[in-house]
C-alpha cells in the first residue's frame, strides 16, 4: 500500500517541468540533479516532498523528452506514485522500468490531502475527502516489474527479463 | 482487411500477422543513444552486470546535445561514452557530426522496414523513411543493447491524409503545426501515425522528416511515411544495401483517417509554452523577439536554410535581434558551404553555429535570458526549454523565422514572398 500526501498538478506536465534539460547537463549524477526536480514550477520540491507522497496530475503526464532521469528522480526524491488522468507513452514505460508506479485514474485531490493506493486491487483513495476510485490493475508482466521495484531488480533476482 | 504500414513492418519482424493490442517481443535492427541518454544506459548495463553488448554493429552513439562540451560536466559524460564505445566496438559519431536523427539516415544506416529504438523522443523522425522508429528511455535502450530485443504493444494506426498544393510561403512545419493544433498534445498517445496523401507524396525527404519528427508532440509511438521511389533514391546515394518500397495496403484498417487540405494551411506558430497552442502567424504579427533560431532536428536541414535565404538574402537581421543558424549535420553544413549558403547567411547577419542540438535544449550557444523571447524552428517550447524559466519560445517554419529575423518582430513570410 502506498500512502502519502498529495501534490496537485495540472495537464501536460512535461519532462522539462520535472527536470529541465538545460540544468540536467550542468551536473553529472542523479544525486546532484535532485535539487532541480520541478525547478521551474515548484520551489524546493526535493526538500519539501516526503517519502511516499503522491503526485496527482491531469492528462498527458510526462509529455516530451525521453529522459528517463525524470522518472528516476521522482522516485529518488521519495515520490511514491504518480496518479494522472493519462500518461505520455515514453514516461509511462520509463516509470515502470524504474519501479515508480504510474496509475491512470481520475481522482479529485488538493495539495496535502492524504492519499492511499492499492496497486494489487486497483484502488486509489483520497482519505481526506473520502473518495475512492478504481483503476484496472497492471497486467501481470508489469505488476511483476513493479513488485520487484523496477526492471533492474527484476533482472538481478531472476536472471532474465520478464518477456524472455 | 488490409494492413497499415505499422502492421506490415511488425508482422514481418515477428514472422506472423500481428494485431493492435498484442504484446510482442521482437528483434531490434538499430539502437542509438546520445550524450543526454547514453551515459545512463551505460550505468544501467553496469548495474545489471552486463559487460558486453549483444551486437555492437547494431548500436550507435552520437554526441550531439551538449556538443562541443560547454562545461566539464558534459565533457565528462562524453568521455564516458567514448570509453564505453571503444571497449565495446560501438561506432560513435563524435562532436561535429550532427544530430542523431539527421546523421543516421545520412550515413545510410536506416532503411524502410527496420525496427529502430533511439533513446530520444524524436527518434520518430526516422519514420520518414518507412522504418518503425520509436523513442525509449535509457533502460529500454540498454536492454535492447544487451539482448538485441525489445517488447512492445502493437499500436492502433491512424492516418493523416494531406492533399493538394501548399501555398508558396507554407512549409512542412506549418503543416505539422496545423495537425498538432487539431490533434492536441495527447491526440495520438500510444498510436502509430501514418502520413499519406498527395501533399506528402510531393514533399522532399527533408520535409517528410519534419512531419515524422513532430508526430511525437501528439504522443505518437511512430510517425511513418510510406517509402517510395523518392525515399529509395535518397537512400541509394548513401548505402549499397538492397532497398524496397513499402506502403500500406489500399484497404488498410486505420482506426481513423484525418483529412487536411493543403490549400487551407497558413504559416503557423506554436505559442508558448505548449506545442499544441497553434495559431496562424498573421494573428500574432508585431510581437517583438530577441532571438531567432534556425536549426535542430526539426528545422536545420538544407531545405530549411534555402527557404530562409529566400527572405534573408539581400536583407539584414534586424538590430537588437540575434539570428542563430545551426545545421543539423556535417553533411548539411558541407552543402551550405559548397553552395554559398553559409556566406549568404553570415552576410545577412546570422551567427552560424556548429551542427548541434545546442539552443534547442537550452544547453548552450544561444541560451535565453530572463524574459527574453525567441522564435525557433525547433521542436518544443516548454517552460525554460531554451533558457531562463521566464523566457518564451514560439515555434515556426524557417520562412517565418527569416521574416521575423529581418523585421525584429513576428512576421508572416507572405509579406516577403507574395
Ligand atoms: S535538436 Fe532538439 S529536439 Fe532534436 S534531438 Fe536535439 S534536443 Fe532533441
Amino acid at each position: 500500500m502506498i500512502k502519502g500526501r498529495a501534490w496537485k498538478l495540472g495537464d501536460d506536465i512535461t519532462t522539462d517541468h520535472i527536470i529541465p534539460g538545460r540544468l540536467k547537463y550542468k551536473v553529472r549524477t542523479l544525486e546532484e540533479m535532485k535539487k532541480y526536480v520541478f525547478h521551474d514550477v515548484i520551489p524546493e520540491f526535493s526538500e519539501r516532498v516526503r517519502k511516499g507522497d503522491v503526485i496527482i496530475a491531469g492528462k498527458n503526464f510526462g509529455y516530451g523528452s525521453s529522459r528517463e532521469h525524470a522518472a528516476r528522480l521522482l522516485k529518488l526524491v521519495g515520490v511514491g506514485a504518480v496518479v494522472a488522468k493519462s500518461f505520455a507513452r515514453i514516461f509511462y514505460r520509463n516509470s515502470i522500468n524504474v519501479g515508480l508506479p504510474a496509475v491512470e485514474a481520475d481522482i479529485e485531490a488538493e495539495d496535502k490531502d492524504n492519499v492511499e493506493i492499492d496497486l494489487e486491487n486497483g484502488i486509489v483513495r483520497n482519505m481526506t475527502r473520502e473518495i475512492e476510485v478504481n483503476f484496472p490493475p497492471y497486467p501481470d508482466l508489469i505488476m511483476a516489474i513493479i513488485r520487484e521495484g523496477g526492471i533492474e531488480s527484476y533482472y538481478k533476482r531472476w536472471g532474465k527479463f520478464p518477456w524472455e | 482487411m488490409g494492413m497499415t504500414l505499422t502492421e506490415k513492418i511488425l508482422s514481418k519482424k515477428v514472422g506472423r500477422e500481428v494485431h493492435p493490442g498484442e504484446y510482442i517481443a521482437m528483434d531490434v535492427d538499430l539502437v542509438y543513444a546520445h550524450d543526454g541518454t547514453a551515459p545512463l544506459a551505460i550505468d544501467v548495463l553496469k548495474e545489471l552486470g552486463i559487460d558486453r553488448v549483444r551486437n555492437p554493429s547494431r548500436i550507435k552513439f552520437i554526441i550531439d546535445h551538449a556538443a562541443p562540451a560547454p562545461h566539464v560536466e558534459a565533457a565528462a559524460l562524453h568521455i564516458q561514452m567514448r570509453e564505453f564505445a571503444s571497449s565495446n566496438g560501438i561506432e560513435i559519431f563524435d562532436v561535429g557530426n550532427g544530430i542523431s536523427h539527421q546523421v543516421l539516415p545520412e550515413k545510410g544506416l536506416v532503411k524502410p522496414g527496420m525496427v529502430i529504438l533511439g533513446a530520444d523522443s524524436h527518434t520518430v523522425t526516422l519514420g520518414a523513411f518507412g522504418s518503425f522508429a520509436t523513442g525509449v528511455g535509457s533502460t529500454d535502450a540498454a536492454i535492447a543493447m544487451a539482448k538485441g530485443k525489445t517488447w512492445l504493444r502493437i499500436p492502433e494506426s491512424i492516418a493523416i491524409k494531406v492533399d493538394g498544393r501548399l501555398r508558396d510561403c507554407v512549409m512542412a512545419k506549418d503543416v505539422i503545426l496545423e495537425i498538432i493544433g487539431y490533434m492536441k498534445s495527447d491526440g495520438a498517445n500510444y498510436i502509430a501515425m501514418e502520413f499519406l496523401g498527395s501533399t506528402v507524396e510531393g514533399m522532399s525527404i527533408d520535409s517528410r522528416m519534419v512531419l515524422s519528427n513532430m508526430s511525437v508532440e501528439m504522443g505518437a509511438k511512430v510517425g511513418l511515411v510510406p517509402a517510395d521511389k523518392k525515399t529509395l533514391d535518397w537512400l541509394k546515394r548513401r548505402t549499397s544495401k538492397p532497398l524496397k518500397e513499402l506502403r500500406p495496403d489500399e484497404n488498410a484498417d486505420y482506426q481513423i483517417v484525418h483529412e487536411f487540405k493543403a490549400e487551407d494551411i497558413k504559416p503557423n506558430l506554436s505559442l508558448p509554452s505548449n506545442v499544441d497552442r497553434v495559431k496562424p502567424v498573421e494573428d500574432l504579427e508585431g510581437a517583438k523577439v530577441n532571438e531567432v533560431f534556425i536549426g535542430s532536428c526539426s528545422g536545420g536541414r538544407l531545405e530549411d536554410f534555402m527557404q530562409a535565404l529566400r527572405i534573408l538574402r539581400g536583407n539584414k537581421v534586424s538590430q537588437g535581434v540575434r539570428c542563430i543558424a545551426a545545421p543539423a549535420s556535417r553533411e548539411v553544413y558541407m552543402k551550405m558551404l559548397e553552395r554559398g549558403l553559409a556566406k549568404d547567411l553570415a552576410e545577412a547577419g546570422c551567427v552560424i553555429g556548429p551542427p548541434t542540438c545546442g539552443p534547442c535544449i537550452g544547453a548552450h550557444m544561444g541560451v535565453l535570458g530572463p524574459n527574453e523571447i525567441a522564435l525557433s524552428t525547433s521542436t518544443r517550447n516548454f517552460v525554460g526549454r531554451m533558457g531562463d524559466p521566464t523566457s518564451k519560445v514560439y515555434l515556426a517554419s524557417p520562412l517565418t523565422a527569416a521574416a521575423t529575423a529581418v523585421r525584429g518582430q513576428i512576421t508572416d513570410p507572405g509579406r516577403f514572398l507574395l
